[in-house]
């Protein structure tokens, strides 16, 4: 760079502003994304922060807000708030304890096996202990609310749609990309027939599926009516609501994991398969040992990506089920919507900020093992 | 050589024999390879059969949703209220009412107005995100950044100040005047004490974990800075917002298909006197066209779709048609018919789009995001 000013062309005062423009191209080039990110990201996220500790009124002429301190924080933990978020927590039984407590050992055994490594680091014990932590308190929630008269919050139904769903779509959409990756007639027609569900908007998805799963006036009225539950509404049943968001979640997602595995499948090297089936494996040993090991670290990003967007479920339970019966179907979203509905702007900041603290929490641990595969393949 | 053939009194059951075991060997081959592929990528006969079972349930799970949209959309309510009719003309007499209640009747001035408005916005914002997002993604391969942690703390820090001093009662505008100006003089100063610097790979993690703040915990400082700037229910706040929550996937998709593109083009074209732009612009942009569809497409499903952001940030001049799906769950129950036609309208354009660009998603997810 410094070469190409000193050469001496003063006659042309374009070559100037050109050498000039050049040197600024590496700033022209990332300023908008930075600046477009510092505005509506990183602004918004503190001024948020600052909502979600203060209380929101209307005042004359406007609002006016009043800090609060952690007073919000503190209504979704213990205070009134607490059956929504948290879920209704049951009495303490001997399964509780025995499931909580294999957890927690197999929690101390993860945590003792890093400690007795050769290589411990000061960030990687933080951060194994904060994911210790997090997953400890998360399924001591769990425990207490999945069953037993317990009730699910917000937050844990948002982890079973996110989790519950992302197993689905994987699964669905590994087995569908390997089937129309084989050399059939007529792959392409399938391939764009499973990629429609993507397209369609999750409020059009969510109507379509409150319309399908109606009992009385759904097209599968007659299976319902067969089995004898024709005045049932699955919709009134917690778990029953739950598997129909889902269902639906799955329909919607599982083409976004299709389209990518097949693309990650049919850019697979073909010898090692070549050479495996000369030295007569079965296909499971070539899916386990070759396959597999291939298109990982694709999984991996997509599985990431999705945990990402799944996290910001709201259209389904809104539309299919109103959230209900009760707060059953609620996700942390459609919780922080109702707040902000009932203008408790405050609490319904502290909400999110839960549900990103929950995203940044897996997103972390999955970067993490993203990181250490990758090193491992290297 | 006589001797050595069986007599006639054995030879007839071993004929039998021979013609049973013959028979036997060629069910067996006919057996194998019914289960033995050819080739690695081809099926053997059962396996495409089964293959060829399961996807059809699939595609069947798949189109039998769509296709009871299409029959909703012609029944009346009367018709929908009974209980499921599945066949036009045979179980029940089709009628256009839903369709010219949306399109001709009372609601045709909204539905044309918000599919205008989707149509401005989401392919506006999809290509924005694209342009900046492309460039910004060449950027982080190609160029070598080391921001300062000192002037990025200062950053955050002035942003927190002017929060305060707005929250104490002075006027915004102030208040952010005031923190840019200390942001300067600190920047001079003390900003330049801190000599620890990232790099690339932290600015592309910082990019893209972005999307991972869920939009309603930054949805209610973008309604006020909106309100403040009197931009609420205008074409610019939605856009602006689409294209800055879309910019991260763009980023991350690219990043990856730009890495694949060979460095040596672009250094004889510099060698031969091309500015980056020239570069970027008719070496880069042509080389990455099927990573650009794909990212594109993504980008577009994802604001033609966008609900909530939409139900923030417009009231009533530029509401998207996810809205006005929604609002069809009236006082009156759902207008399962009047919402058919329009998830319907939503989605052929999509859907068209997909079919026309399906050869480009593959192949441009082929190369980028799966070598990520």
């Amino acid at each position: 760079m410094n070469t190409e000013t000193e050469e001496p062309q003063p006659s042309s005062i374009r070559t100037v502003i050109s050498t000039v423009a050049d040197r600024l191209a590496a700033s022209v080039f990332i300023l908008p994304t930075v600046l477009a990110l510092l505005f509506l990201s990183i602004f918004p996220l503190i001024a948020s922060l600052y909502v979600s500790l203060a209380k929101f009124d209307i005042a004359k002429g406007g609002y006016k807000l009043t800090f609060v301190g952690l007073n919000n924080y503190k209504k979704l933990f213990v205070g009134s708030e607490g059956d929504h978020f948290l879920g209704k927590f049951a009495p303490n039984t001997p399964l509780t304890w025995m499931v909580f407590g294999l957890i927690v050992i197999a929690l101390a055994i993860f945590l003792a096996r890093y400690l007795l490594n050769a290589r411990v680091s000061i960030s990687g014990l933080i951060g194994r202990v904060l994911l210790t932590l997090g997953f400890g308190t998360l399924s001591w929630m769990l425990v207490h609310t999945l069953w037993n008269g317990g009730r699910l919050g917000t937050a844990s139904t948002t982890l079973v749609y996110v989790f519950v769903g992302i197993f689905f779509q994987y699964i669905l959409g590994l087995s569908l990309a390997m089937l129309t990756v084989q050399r059939l007639p007529g792959r392409r027609f399938f391939r764009v027939i499973f990629l429609l569900p993507m397209m369609i908007t999750p409020v059009g998805v969510a109507y379509m599926f409150r319309m399908l799963t109606d009992t009385s006036k759904g097209p599968f009225t007659p299976i319902w009516q067969g089995l004898g539950l024709i005045n049932f509404s699955w919709v009134n049943n917690a778990w029953g609501a739950r598997t129909a968001i889902l269902i639906g979640d799955v329909w919607q997602w599982t083409p976004f994991m299709f389209i990518v595995l097949v693309a990650a499948l049919e850019s697979q090297a073909v010898e090692p398969i070549e050479a495996a089936t000369v030295d007569g494996a079965n296909s499971w040993q070539i899916f386990r040992f070759i396959t597999w090991p291939a298109i990982l670290p694709v999984s991996m990003t997509l599985i990431l990506i999705r945990l990402i967007e799944a996290f910001k479920i709201v259209d389904l339970p809104n539309v299919m089920t109103n959230g209900g019966p009760g707060t059953a179907t609620q996700s942390l979203t459609y919780h922080a919507y109702i707040n902000w509905r009932a203008l408790n702007i405050g609490a319904s900041a502290a909400v999110a900020y839960m549900l990103l603290f929950l995203v940044t929490f897996f997103s972390m641990i999955f970067v993490n093992l993203i990181r250490q595969r990758t090193v491992e393949t290297l | 050589m006589k001797r050595w053939f069986p007599s006639k009194t054995i030879q007839n059951p071993t004929r039998v024999g021979a013609f049973f075991s013959q028979l036997g060997s060629r069910i067996w081959a006919l057996l194998k390879r019914c289960f033995q592929s050819k080739t690695i990528n081809t099926p053997s006969p059962v396996g495409a059969v089964l293959s060829y079972l399961i996807l059809g349930v699939w595609a069947f799970l798949i189109i039998f949703p769509l296709y009871w949209l299409v029959v909703t959309s012609f029944k009346i309510s009367s018709q929908v209220a009974e209980g499921p009719f599945y066949i036009p003309f045979v179980d029940f007499k089709p009628s256009l009412d839903a369709w010219k209640y949306i399109l001709a009747g009372d609601l045709s001035k909204d539905t044309l107005r918000n599919f205008t408005n989707t149509i401005i916005v989401a392919p506006v914002s999809a290509l924005l995100a694209l342009v900046f997002g492309a460039t910004a993604a060449y950027a982080l391969v190609r160029f070598e950044y080391r921001p300062r942690v000192g002037v990025i703390l200062t950053f955050i820090g002035c942003i927190v100040l002017s929060l305060v001093v707005t929250s104490l009662g002075v006027p915004w505008q102030i208040a952010l005047a005031v923190a840019a100006a200390v942001f300067i003089i600190l920047l001079q100063t003390i900003g330049r004490r801190f000599k620890r610097a990232l790099g690339n790979n932290d600015i592309a993690f910082w990019m893209i974990s972005q999307r991972m703040l869920p939009p309603v915990a930054i949805v209610i400082p973008i309604y006020i800075l909106f309100q403040q700037l009197h931009l609420l229910d205008t074409y610019a706040a939605l856009i602006i917002t689409y294209v800055t929550s879309n910019l991260p996937i763009v980023i991350w998709l690219m990043r990856d298909y730009v890495n694949t593109i060979p460095i040596e083009l672009e250094e004889c074209a510099a060698i031969d006197g091309a500015s980056r732009y020239r570069i970027f612009w008719s070496i880069v942009l042509p080389l990455a066209v099927p990573g650009l569809v794909a990212t594109f497409l993504f980008v577009l499903v994802f604001t033609w779709n966008e609900y909530l952001l939409a139900l923030f940030l417009s009231s009533a001049k530029v509401q998207t048609l996810p809205l006005t799906i929604a609002a069809q769950n009236s006082t009156r129950g759902p207008q399962w018919w009047n919402m058919s036609v329009l998830i319907l309208i939503m989605i052929i354009p999509v859907i068209v789009i997909a079919i026309v660009l399906e050869r480009y998603i593959t192949r441009g997810l082929l190369i980028g995001a799966v070598k990520g």
